[in-house]
């Protein structure tokens, strides 16, 4: 293997890791700002117990989302370094302004989160929360920001190889951003709202924390309920978009090889096997003219088929699908599980209905998958190019010999599997044991072995297992 | 301002580097220092005297980091691949730290372990930034602003030499960062280390000054050509002051931010006179103007970075406000 293919594998890797924290955290600094807004209001004991039951869990994906992040940092350098050095005037840009407005004010009000409970006023604390959530945010709007660019790079100029920025609002609000970084927020806070629903489902399950449990399967379905709905909308706005700009793309998305007779318009494929040899699709079954209506918004519009470009132009194709209809899939699938349970809310059947709390149990990990499935769709989708259009992937890899790549991976495969793995496994024993009540607040969390009140935990292990 | 803007962003990311080093410098330090913890309490309160903001510390490293790629993207594309190896190794060190921040406290069996983490990832991170320090000092093998060395071309006496001197003096910092921040036995224990510590620096720097004009003849004409040597001595001077008050100020009770205060001020010094030793180059061989982005990122950044740095130091302040004094051994606040 040589080092292209070796950083190849290694970006993704590591990248695929990374994103699963912050997917995570983005949804729950909000969720956390949320949660200690309801408790100053109302004083309810509930809610601040979930603040501190939450903010623990918070705590533990955010450390792991911090690491994985400056890893990613460094990794343009290491193994994409002609990448940096072509496009480092842009890119590199978007990533200061991220450390700048984001990754500081996230780190630091993130300490004031986690140990100031009584040392600032509980404005001030709720303060620091909702910077830490505003972090997130526009941590979100810079990367996307980078990353929309190099799907569909406008503003800049290139000279003698080098991109050169011309106009930084067109760099910045790229065609591609909008759509991307609504997708994105949207996804994040799904994804942790069926963390949040699921786990009160579990509970209601096991009748255990039976308050919390309703609590929280409330908010998540009320919230899922406005949010599936839009983002299935701003995805289907978002193909629209990937058709303008990354034609081979959607074909890819849609395995479609050749233009079909005029006014027959494209099928929707359910099922296929992509066959990239024969340029043709086995065992399809697919629906006549709805990728058309999907697609177009017509009954017999046509797309631009994978035939139309060199193979050495194609993104593969049998990732791409798949990665599709599993992003689809599920997000279908949130809608159905969705509209049950307004249905049972409204009827007030909701935390009876074994086979909805069920539904939301299993559902518990669906935004992840969906969030790395959508990631390949756009990552491999936009293949062989790493700016689109402009530089190949190929071309982008760093002079560096395949054994210190394959050193590396090796290294990040054993590494991320064993650290991010026991972080995995704390976060559930976590959140199996759920929130006590009288929850401590976290400044008394650990190490504090005299009980200050009588109901607290002394030691707030989780290996003891509960 | 083709000539300031570059120079201006050299001053930008040495004083990120800086602040990265002293700030995530003590936090290392206090890992480094890990197996002179006489129990696990000890460490949970070494632990927590750093919990709440190292977070923010470490942040400067991204913006050193990012902050190349921005100004000076030739350099970082050099540097990173040509020291791959010393950076996967720094790398993955800050991983094994970092997450030992939480999951140490939330281990019961594996709470041992991952004080070794923390403790052995502090180390090794410390080195292998020593190393990288060395190797860029150094320089590596180039054409046309590309690497074209191999994989182990940083690996030599000077950079092992310079790996070392970081582990001491992150463990320095960290130890007088003890005597200010906490009391009792674990105070006593960081006193002791503190003055050998300072000691075994001191000879490092020495070392390393007097290695560096043999590295690259343009260094030895700075420091002893023309009028320059009468600027420049006051630095080795400063440097052997700033031991002396660091040595004496370690046993004065009562004034238990000083030593902290000095080793610092090692820091510092050292910094300034690699900066005096590379300059006008960012890395030997690729002068600022050579490697500088294009203008107008540098200006689109630097716009910004004019609110948005004194505003981060405003809150970075004010978030070691509200962590002030001493932590108490078992006050836990982690
Ligand atoms: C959609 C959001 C998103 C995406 C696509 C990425 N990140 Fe990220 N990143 C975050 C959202 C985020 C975050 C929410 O801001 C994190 C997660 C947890 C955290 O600590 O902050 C974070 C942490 C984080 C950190 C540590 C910040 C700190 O010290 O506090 C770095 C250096 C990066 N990221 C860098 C990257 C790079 C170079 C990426 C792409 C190649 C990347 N991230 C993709
Ligand atoms: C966060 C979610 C993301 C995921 C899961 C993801 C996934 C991937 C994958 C799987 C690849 C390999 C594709 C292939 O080689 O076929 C890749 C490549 C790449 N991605 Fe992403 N990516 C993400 C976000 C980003 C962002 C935000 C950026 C930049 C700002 C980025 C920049 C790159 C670069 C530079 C490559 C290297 C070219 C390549 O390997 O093809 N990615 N990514
Ligand atoms: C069911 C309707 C959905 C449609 C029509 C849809 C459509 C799309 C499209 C077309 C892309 C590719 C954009 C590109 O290649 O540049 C994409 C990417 C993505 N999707 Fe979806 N999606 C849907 C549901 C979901 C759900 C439910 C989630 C997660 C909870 C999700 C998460 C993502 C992510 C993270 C990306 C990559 C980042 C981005 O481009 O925003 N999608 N989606």
């Amino acid at each position: 293997m040589d080092a292209l293919l070796l950083s190849r594998i290694q970006f993704g890797f590591v990248i695929s890791f990374h994103i699963l924290f912050p997917a995570f955290t983005i949804g729950l600094a909000s969720w956390l700002a949320f949660v200690e807004w309801r408790w100053l209001r109302t004083r309810d004991t509930l809610w601040r117990d979930l603040f501190f039951f939450w903010t623990k869990v918070f705590a533990v994906s955010f450390g792991m989302g911090v690491v994985s992040g400056i890893v990613m940092s460094f990794q343009f350098g290491t193994n994409w370094a002609v990448l940096s050095e072509q496009a480092g005037s842009i890119l590199g840009p978007l990533l200061s302004y991220e450390v700048l407005t984001a990754f500081f004010l996230e780190a630091t009000f993130l300490g004031v989160m986690l140990f100031g409970w009584g040392r600032v006023s509980e404005r001030m604390h709720f303060l620091a929360t909702c910077m830490v959530a505003l972090g997130t945010l526009i941590s979100t709007f810079w990367i996307i920001s980078a990353n929309s660019w190099m799907q569909t790079p406008t503003g800049h100029r290139i000279v003698d190889g080098v991109f050169v920025p011309d106009d930084w609002w067109a760099i910045v609000f790229n065609p591609s951003f909008p759509y991307r970084l609504a997708h994105m927020v949207l996804a994040a806070f799904i994804t942790t709202c069926f963390v949040i629903g699921g786990t009160g489902a579990s509970y209601l399950l096991r009748g255990i924390h039976v308050e919390a449990g309703k609590r929280m399967l409330k908010a998540a379905v009320v919230f899922a309920a406005v949010t599936v709905p839009v983002q299935v909308f701003v995805g289907d706005l978002h193909g629209l978009n990937v058709r303008e700009h990354q034609p081979i793309k959607v074909a890819a998305m849609e395995a479609h090889w050749e233009s079909n007779p005029p006014g027959e318009g494209v099928p929707l494929i359910l099922f296929a096997v992509p066959n990239e040899k024969a340029e043709r699709n086995d065992l399809e079954i697919a629906v006549p003219k709805l990728g058309s209506l999907i697609l177009t918004h017509t009954l017999d519009g046509d797309i631009q088929p994978l035939k139309s470009v060199p193979a050495s132009e194609r993104p593969p194709v049998k990732p791409v699908f798949y990665a599709f209809r599993v992003m689809v899939g599920l997000g279908m699938a949130m809608l159905a599980l969705v509209a049950c349970s307004l249905w049972l809310l409204w009827r007030r059947r909701l935390y009876e209905s074994r086979a909805v709390l069920w539904g939301w149990r299993v559902m518990i990990m669906s935004g992840f998958a969906a969030i790395l499935a959508g990631w390949y769709v756009v990552e491999i989708g936009r293949q062989p190019y790493v700016i689109y259009g402009l530089l190949r992937t190929a071309d982008a890899v760093s002079p560096v010999e395949a054994a210190s790549v394959m050193t590396s991976l090796i290294v990040f495969a054993v590494v991320y599997f064993t650290v991010f793995g026991a972080g995995f496994r704390y976060l559930v024993k976590l959140i199996r044991k759920g929130p006590h009540p009288h929850e401590p607040p976290p400044q008394r969390m650990h190490g504090d072995k005299t009980p200050a009140r009588p109901l607290s935990v002394p030691d707030e292990s989780t290996e003891a297992g509960a | 301002m083709d000539y300031w803007l570059p120079v201006i962003w050299f001053g930008v990311i040495g004083f990120g580097v800086l602040m990265y080093v002293l700030l995530d410098g003590f936090v290392l330090g206090l890992g480094i220092l890990a197996p002179f913890a006489e129990d696990e309490d000890q460490l949970d309160h070494m632990m927590n005297t750093a919990a709440p903001i190292w977070d923010g510390n470490e942040t400067w490293l991204v913006l050193g980091g990012v902050g190349l790629l921005t100004a000076f993207p030739k350099a970082y594309s050099l540097v990173l691949s040509a020291l791959y190896l010393p950076v996967l190794l720094m790398l993955i060190a800050l991983v094994f730290r970092g997450v030992a921040f939480e999951f140490r406290f939330k281990a019961r069996r594996a709470k041992a372990a991952w004080g070794a983490a923390f403790s052995l990832g502090s180390l090794f991170c410390a080195f292998a930034q020593g190393v990288i320090l060395g190797a860029i000092v150094e320089g590596m093998p180039m054409q046309e602003g590309k690497y074209v060395g191999g994989m182990f071309d940083w690996f030599s006496p000077f950079s092992m030499l310079t790996g070392a001197a970081v582990v001491f003096g992150y463990a320095l910092l960290g130890s007088t960062w003890l005597v200010l921040k906490t009391e009792g036995r674990l105070q006593y224990i960081a006193r002791t280390l503190a003055r050998p510590l300072a000691l075994v620096v001191a000879v490092f720097i020495g070392l390393v000054s007097a290695w560096l004009p043999f590295l690259d003849s343009r260094i030895m004409a700075r420091w002893f050509e023309g009028g320059n040597f009468y600027w420049l001595f006051p630095v080795p001077l400063l440097v052997i002051a700033n031991a002396w008050a660091l040595w004496r100020s370690v046993r004065r009770e009562g004034r238990d931010g000083d030593p902290f205060v000095y080793s610092l001020g090692f820091f510092v010094l050292g910094f300034v006179g690699l900066v005096l030793g590379i300059w006008p180059n960012i890395v030997p061989g690729l002068t600022l103007w050579e490697a500088a982005a294009a203008r107008s990122s540098q200006m689109f950044v630097l716009g910004g970075m004019v609110i948005l740095l004194p505003a981060i130091l405003g809150y970075t302040y004010w978030s070691y406000r509200v962590f002030r004094g001493k932590v108490a051994a078992d006050a836990g606040y982690h």
